[in-house]
């Protein structure tokens, strides 16, 4: 709770002890005063009371000291507010975007990710766009924390100090499953966390089409795992399982030949998935809603590039 | 409510007896006078608490343990929803003004009735219309709103729940808030008594003309925004849409330039409380009365420009962030100045430890730390860790129910023997009371260490290093639920059962206590000249 465990949680710390002691000195005073006060002249211990209208000297102390105490309060919060505010030029720049209700984060080599990764001892500049309503990236163990505000980009930095597994949290309300809008921060030496983006990187350009034809039954094998990793990284998981449990929307398993009722322009009509349908429902699921749910889910028209659907659609087939 | 049943026990039954156009419920309900406008208010506002608890007791009962315990997380979406609308909009807002401020008021300065009685029926007449339409919201469409009593856009914008009819109820209030504000202000100026100059008049109406003024002027903000909020959802105006050219960040700074003030609305009058409990339980008059009826008046000045401190993490400019800071900070003084004046009301006094007194004083515990906790919230980094998180929540828990609260319990048994003519059970209003702290503190205060933890809020499940302090928040709950229980099965028994008390049980100082318990029809046979302060009280010897 009160460790150190990026740069920021330090100058957040120090404010809040600031504070806190003095706070406490306050509340024990006035209570302390409150009791003695109130057991000194008791009825039975004071029948008369004395009627003192103030004092002129008292309420100029008692003025002037909380305000200087409140200043330097603000100024100590100021101070570390400007050092969050201040990213350096040389830091490693990471694209986050936030959506009901999943995490996405881009590097600058293309790789995306689910889960923030991040080298130990590098300034990290996160910059922040959100898809659809506001959402707040929060990492507690870092104690820092900014919004995502639709048509705005704002930004957080940090620098971590140890390696491990920190909680990222959505702090901003954003709708039915705002409490399991939930993520990972990984922090790893310098060169454990390159290789992971090396390893991530081959991922990227494993779009490229196999060259061998021979090998098309190895090629549609690294498609469907491609697609699942897709699904994860493109938010698709954080809506629909892939065991059958109704979540905001229908589930994946099997989805692939079943037989459902959409409803369009109210009126309802029974539909077969295949892969035409899954093609129109991800890129304008607007148009026709699976009966007895919301429509939440946002177009994927400028999310999803052709093949990365046809990943996500050759994953999608073999759900049984 | 047995008010007939009253009259057919007391023996000054004063202006329940009071024959007029009416008889039976519509002499309550379409009656003009302060006195019964006032009761109206409080029943409805205490019905309506009791539904803002019930709704809190299932939110903390279903945080007793990680993942589903009763409800799924839409249900518990809305319940947070209609939790929080119920508790501002509908009990703490008109709280303390509506209910004791038009039974009060215009006894306090000698009046016959406020300014313009008519207006305040009115008023009385739109917070029922204000509830009929928050109901129909719960009941119609597709579903109860589940935006979070803020209504942020764009989620309010877009979601598919029945927002628009919620907001609209909150728009109506609005306007029942705004004709009590311009009732009080106006009574206040004209209508004291001969001889009662602005320095003479007690620290309740005090309180109640700086709350008057921020109501007039901050609710035709949250009006407009919320109607801007319709015109989204229905049109699709855009004013808050980026796609359309709109800005999200523009709805919070409308919404919050009402509901900060707004703050103050809740806290100013329990202040007033206070500042008239204490001297009555003290015997002795009030320490600093200037300095206590400035501060209201800075408070609510202040208090009107420090709206961007609920926005340091949404992304508006970093000058804003550190002048709204600077003056959240500065917002602070005149609430301290408060505090040491009444702790020092009670130097040299001669104290009687009745249950209003044991109110006023965890008002005075309870108010300090929420406001301390308000300062951790104020300094600029601090608050990036802990906004959003259960720190908030406990921290406005504490200032608006620990204060606020606390402020109309003291109230309701400071001033009952005077609106009833009866005297409730001492022994157990005190027990209730220790229920009440003792549960009040169990419930609450863990969010302090939640949220530093790094808890946020509106979370219907949590990770399971949280579960110790959700659980013993939520027991605490239980505590308090017991507490109110019996506070209120007191006061209830004793409208019938309670020992008849004379005109003034307390040995008060203010105008009130000069009437007949119940007061009489229009307070007074003559209007009184007033030749000295407030708080003169017999026996006290003069410094």
């Amino acid at each position: 709770m009160f460790e150190s465990l990026s740069n920021i949680a330090e100058s957040v710390n120090t404010a809040f002890f600031f504070i806190l002691v003095i706070s406490i000195a306050m509340l024990v005073l006035i209570t302390f005063l409150m009791v003695f006060f109130v057991i000194k002249y008791s009825r039975k211990r004071h029948p008369t009371s004395k009627s003192i209208e103030g004092n002129k000297l008292l309420e100029v102390v008692w003025t002037v000291v909380p305000t200087l105490l409140v200043l330097g309060m603000f100024y100590f919060g100021w101070v570390g507010y400007k050092f969050m505010k201040d990213v350096p030029e040389d830091a490693m720049v990471v694209n986050a975007t936030g959506r009901m209700w999943s995490w996405l984060f881009e590097y600058e080599n293309g790789v995306q990710s689910d889960t923030l990764w991040v080298p130990l001892g590098r300034s990290v500049h996160v910059k922040l766009e959100s898809q659809d309503v506001l959402h707040s990236f929060y990492v507690p163990a870092f104690k820092i924390k900014q919004d995502l505000v639709p048509g705005m980009t704002n930004y957080v930095w940090f620098t971590a100090k140890e390696p491990g597994e920190y909680e990222l949290f959505c702090a901003e309300y954003c709708g039915q499953r705002h409490s399991y809008m939930l993520s990972k921060v990984v922090v790893l030496p310098e060169d454990e966390f390159n290789a992971w983006l090396e390893k991530e990187a081959k991922f990227v350009s494993e779009r490229e089409p196999s060259p061998d034809a021979d090998e098309r039954e190895l090629t549609e094998a690294s498609l469907i795992r491609r697609g699942e990793r897709l699904s994860k990284i493109k938010g698709c998981s954080a809506c629909h399982s892939t065991d059958g449990s109704r979540m905001v929307g229908p589930t994946f398993k099997g989805i692939f030949g079943r037989s459902t009722v959409v409803v369009a322009n109210g009126e309802e009509r029974e539909v077969v998935v295949d892969e035409d349908y899954l093609r129109k429902a991800t890129l304008n699921p607007e148009a026709e809603i699976v009966k007895g749910f919301q429509a939440l889910m946002p177009p994927q028209r400028s999310l999803l590039d052709d093949e990365e659907l046809d990943a996500i659609i050759e994953y999608l087939k073999q759900l049984k | 409510m047995g008010n007939r049943a009253i009259a057919e026990h007391a023996p000054a039954a004063g202006f329940y007896e009071e024959k007029g156009r009416f008889s039976g419920l519509f002499a309550w309900i379409f009656s003009t006078d302060h006195k019964r406008i006032g009761l109206l208010y409080m029943i409805s506002i205490l019905i309506l608490f009791s539904v803002g608890v019930v709704f809190g007791f299932l939110m903390r009962l279903e945080l007793v343990s990680p993942g589903k315990t009763i409800m799924e997380p839409q249900t518990y979406n809305s319940i947070f929803t209609l939790h929080g609308v119920i508790m501002i909009f509908l009990f703490i807002i008109p709280g303390l003004p509506a209910a004791f401020g038009n039974f009060f008021l215009p006894i306090q300065i000698g009046a016959r009735d406020v300014a313009f009685p008519r207006l305040n029926l009115l008023s009385w007449w739109l917070y029922i219309s204000g509830v009929v339409f928050a109901l129909l919201a719960l009941f119609t469409g597709s579903g109860p709103p589940d935006t979070g009593w803020t209504f942020y856009a764009p989620y309010s914008t877009q979601t598919g729940t029945n927002v628009s009819l919620a907001v609209f109820a909150a728009f109506i209030l609005g306007f029942s808030s705004i004709l009590t504000g311009l009732n009080f202000v106006t009574t206040i100026h004209r209508l004291r008594a001969p001889g009662m100059s602005w320095f003479r008049m007690p620290l309740f109406p005090w309180s109640l003309y700086a709350t008057g003024w921020v109501q007039l002027l901050a609710t035709p903000i949250i009006g407009i925004t919320l109607l801007l909020v319709i015109f989204e959802r229905l049109f699709g105006v855009g004013v808050f849409d980026p796609l359309k050219g709109g800005d999200p960040i523009l709805y919070q700074h409308l919404f919050w330039i009402y509901s900060h003030p707004a703050v103050y609305i809740m806290i100013l009058p329990a202040m007033g409380v206070i500042s008239e409990i204490i001297p009555v339980h003290a015997h002795r008059t009030i320490f600093g009365y200037r300095f206590i009826a400035y501060s209201s008046l800075a408070i609510a000045g202040l208090g009107s420009l420090v709206w961007g401190h609920h926005m340091f993490v949404s992304g508006q400019s970093y000058t804003a962030d550190v002048v709204f800071s600077l003056l959240t900070f500065l917002v602070a003084i005149p609430s301290a100045i408060k505090v040491f004046n009444w702790v020092s009301t009670l130097y040299k006094g001669s104290i009687v430890m009745e249950t209003p007194l044991l109110y006023a004083l965890s008002f005075i515990f309870l108010f300090s730390i929420g406001g301390l906790s308000g300062l951790m919230q104020g300094a600029l980094s601090v608050n990036v860790h802990i906004h959003d998180t259960a720190f908030i929540v406990g921290h406005f828990h504490y200032v608006m129910f620990g204060g606020t609260g606390f402020g109309f319990f003291g109230a309701l048994h400071h001033w009952f023997p005077k609106m009833f003519g009866r005297m409730y059970n001492k022994t157990h209003s005190r027990i209730a009371w220790f229920f009440l702290f003792v549960g009040f503190n169990m419930l609450y205060f863990p969010m302090f260490i939640l949220g530093w933890m790094g808890m946020p809020r509106r979370y219907y499940d949590y990770l399971p290093q949280f579960h110790t302090w959700h659980l013993m928040s939520t027991i605490g709950s239980w505590i308090l639920i017991s507490g109110l229980i019996l506070m209120f099965a007191n006061l209830i028994r004793s409208l019938r059962k309670g020992e008849r008390v004379g005109s003034d049980p307390w040995g008060g100082s203010t105008l009130e206590w000069s009437i007949s318990s119940p007061p009489p029809k229009e307070n007074f046979e003559e209007i009184p000249r007033i030749d000295h302060g407030p708080y003169e009280f017999k026996g006290a010897s003069k410094e």
